[in-house]
């Protein structure tokens, strides 16, 4: 017999920058663990979640956002060891921090490569910049379970949008340790929100709802037409996001451009 | 001299004071009494056997028979352009790409009376507008977009840009000319081939057009137009050799075609609907304000998305702003659309018309109150006077849905924060009017205004150079600019780095 019994972690979901049950108190078996069951009704809490954030997030300098992203860097390298063991190991963790230094380096500089000023017949100073495009959901990649999700994760955050990720059904525990990670690395509450559960039943909920901007369907099974034909509904921008994609255009794909003609005049 | 009489009894003059008819010579423009298809750089007969009269909304005379395109047609069409696509257009240097697009832009400043009277004829738009904005934009974008056609690799650093292929592209009738060369210069600069639908109710610009592709010896099947209406858009969208679609229409229909698309991998750009809040502050020039205003709704018949539809004026000026606009209104020539002094011309169609005509009642139901000139609409045609509604609450019909006509709701606020939380609460985001002078509050009001496109101290205004397009439910992609190569080019994946 053991001396000490270990003290176990209850896995949750990771909403508005605390940590609940699932309200339908739901839970199912992955992984060893029981992890929570997410319903419709916490989709919808952690949309209001990243609606809430939103405002404030895109505001933040792109300065500081390179920061708070930097600093999740800082925070995945602290617990290498811990994600480790819930993914595909040592390696796995280590490209995802590096991935993750590589987008928030691009904070600061996307508006400067993406952006143009716009020679106008006219007296005109007209300028075209890049602005998040709002609340974004992310369908995570089942596969690699931590580097997959912060890949798709990553560019969404660094251009100033919030997001509601749903996890890899089969593998959703380095997603909840990586929640734990961004609650403790100065990422505003609302602005990344994890939910753990049936992709099947979170997946449409999330394509077809009114106050979600974007949707990236990296982790749609067969299911990615039904997805887009419910996206429609609110002319959503829809994204095919690959697991292992490293580029300033993977960010580009959740902005939205603004051209903004200002006077010349005395 | 009885064609000059005839049109003078149809132009209503504002009783305040008189202005001699003047109106613009149509015999510069030569009409065929029938127009086929034109597919592979021929006319067809079209296989559904079907012909529509294209109509001048202005003297709902008919002014010639159009085809009307069915599914074999479109397939026609599209056959012609991947033919195009893979045995020339995609294999022609760059450069030669570009100057083809260059002919096309001087032939169409050659010719910009001929196209300018005929799409006030078809459309009945003022031709002060249509030669002052829509045909010399229309040539400017092609002038643009030429330039860019060997260019590529410098517009997207550490891609590598190739064309898509077949680009569907779907217009609509309120600038028919100017779209079409929105839709086309970009798609040609990248390398792609055409099958262009120009509206239902504004083909006849883009029939002569194709006589534009002929004087520049475009190599046939590069553009191909299917005129027609709703049916051969649908199977355009559905056509499977179709890589690429592109429209430009309203929000509901653009709704439909992302589903219609939803699973195929093509790729897709929505032009779609607005109501752009137009806000007016205290410091404003107020003379130029209203001339703002003016311009944002009453601008080709109010027929445009990017329309300053609701307008947002700070309470403190109120009364005086609602004064001038009034007695400008009283100044707005409506009338014949070739007559160079006109202002406002004819509504696009009967059917625009019914729509305008229900949400203006519905407008005057819900209690707003109906503000409109006095003037003396034609008989024949299709007419509605300028229109402003004050006393509009934000949950009008009249406040909230795209009436893509002269009719104006006015609202009022106290606040910046008031004017950006009322101009973003709606479900459109392409465009916004700001009228300071102070230019940090430009700036910061452009800042919190969620649309593609905000002018300041000025309203409705387009350049080659200037990306155009939509946030939220008005659509995505870019049109015009760097960014309006994006829509039309695929690129390797060499650029991403494997994980």
């Amino acid at each position: 017999m053991a001396e000490r019994l270990p003290v176990r972690k209850t896995y949750k979901l990771y909403v508005g920058g605390k940590f609940p049950r699932s309200e339908s108190g739901r839970t199912y078996e992955a992984e060893g663990a029981n992890v929570a069951l997410a319903s419709r009704k916490d989709v919808r809490d952690a949309v209001r979640a990243a609606r809430k954030a939103a405002p404030g997030w895109a505001a933040q300098t792109a300065y500081n956002r390179g920061q708070v992203l930097y600093r999740v860097a800082e925070m995945l390298e602290a617990r290498a060891a811990d994600l480790a063991a819930l993914c595909d190991g040592q390696d796995e963790v280590e490209q995802a921090i590096d991935r993750v230094v590589w987008y928030a380096g691009w904070s600061d500089k996307l508006a400067q490569v993406l952006g143009s000023t716009n020679p106008v017949a006219g007296p005109y100073f007209d300028f075209t910049i890049p602005e998040p495009t709002g609340v974004v959901a992310v369908l995570a990649p089942d596969e690699p379970p931590l580097l997959g999700l912060l890949t798709r994760l990553a560019p969404v955050l660094v251009g100033g949008n919030t997001a509601v990720v749903v996890a890899s059904e089969a593998r959703p525990l380095a997603a909840i340790e990586l929640a734990e990670v961004l609650a403790t690395s100065d990422v505003p509450g609302g602005v990344v929100n994890l939910l753990t559960g049936r992709r099947a039943e979170l997946a449409p909920v999330l394509a077809g709802h009114m106050d979600v901007n974007a949707i990236d369907l990296a982790g749609a099974d067969g299911d990615a037409g039904e997805l887009e034909r419910l996206a429609a509904e609110n002319v959503k921008r829809v994204v095919h996001g690959r697991a292992d994609a490293e580029s300033l255009y993977e960010i580009a794909a959740f902005l939205e451009l603004k051209t903004v003609w200002h006077p010349i005049g005395v | 001299m009885t064609d000059l009489q005839r049109r003078q009894d149809r132009s209503p003059v504002p009783s305040s004071f008189d202005y001699a008819p003047a109106p613009e010579a149509r015999d510069i423009v030569r009409l065929e009494s029938r127009y086929g298809l034109y597919v592979g750089g021929e006319w067809l007969e079209p296989r559904s056997g079907e012909y529509q009269p294209s109509i001048s909304p202005a003297t709902e005379e008919p002014l010639a028979e159009v085809a009307y395109g069915g599914a074999e047609d479109v397939d026609l069409a599209v056959t012609a352009a991947r033919d195009a696509y893979e045995n020339g257009w995609s294999g022609l240097r760059p450069a030669e790409r570009a100057k083809y697009l260059f002919r096309i832009a001087r032939i169409l400043q050659e010719r910009s009376r001929e196209l300018a009277v005929l799409e006030s004829l078809d459309g009945g738009k003022p031709i002060r507008e249509s030669r002052d904005v829509d045909v010399p934009l229309a040539a400017a974008h092609f002038f643009y977009y030429a330039g860019w056609a060997d260019k590529l690799e410098y517009a997207f650093p550490n891609r590598s840009p190739r064309p898509i292929g077949v680009a569907g592209q779907i217009i609509p009738w309120n600038f028919p000319l100017l779209m079409l060369a929105w839709k086309i210069a970009p798609a040609l600069a990248a390398g792609n081939t055409v099958v262009l639908k120009p509206a239902e109710t504004t083909p006849l610009t883009a029939l002569l057009f194709c006589d534009v592709l002929r004087q520049a010896e475009l190599p046939p099947g590069v553009v191909n137009i299917v005129t027609g209406d709703g049916r051969a858009g649908a199977e355009l969208v559905k056509h499977e050799g179709v890589d690429k679609i592109a429209f430009t229409g309203s929000t509901e229909v653009g709704k439909a075609i992302q589903r219609e698309l939803a699973g195929s991998g093509k790729k897709l750009t929505l032009e779609l609907g607005g109501k752009a809040a137009n806000i007016i502050f205290d410091d404003a020039a107020l003379d130029q304000a209203v001339e703002g205003i003016v311009n944002g709704i009453y601008f080709n018949q109010g027929h445009v998305c990017c329309a300053g539809s609701r307008l947002f004026v700070q309470e403190s000026i109120y009364e005086p702003v609602i004064a001038k606009l009034k007695r400008r209104l009283g100044t707005l020539r409506v009338g014949d659309p070739l007559d160079k002094n006109t202002d406002v011309g004819a509504i696009n169609s009967k059917m625009q018309l019914e729509r305008i005509q229900e949400l203006v009642e519905a407008g005057k139901e819900e209690g707003a109150e109906i503000y409109q000139p006095p003037c003396q609409l034609p008989e024949k045609g299709y007419w509605f006077a300028p229109t402003v509604f004050t006393n509009v609450a934000q949950s009008y019909r009249i406040a909230q849905e795209e009436i893509f006509g002269p009719v104006l709701s006015v609202l009022t606020f106290r606040t910046p924060d008031e004017a950006v939380e009322k101009a973003n609460n709606t479900p459109y985001g392409l465009s916004a009017g700001v009228w300071t002078e102070k230019g940090s509050r430009i700036l910061w009001m452009a800042q919190q205004l969620r649309a593609g496109v905000v002018w300041a101290n000025t309203y409705n205004r387009f350049d080659p150079t200037s990306p155009f397009g939509g946030y939220k439910e008005s659509g995505f992609g870019r049109e015009g600019g760097l960014h309006g190569l994006d829509p039309y080019l695929r690129f390797d994946a060499s650029e991403v780095k494997g994980g």
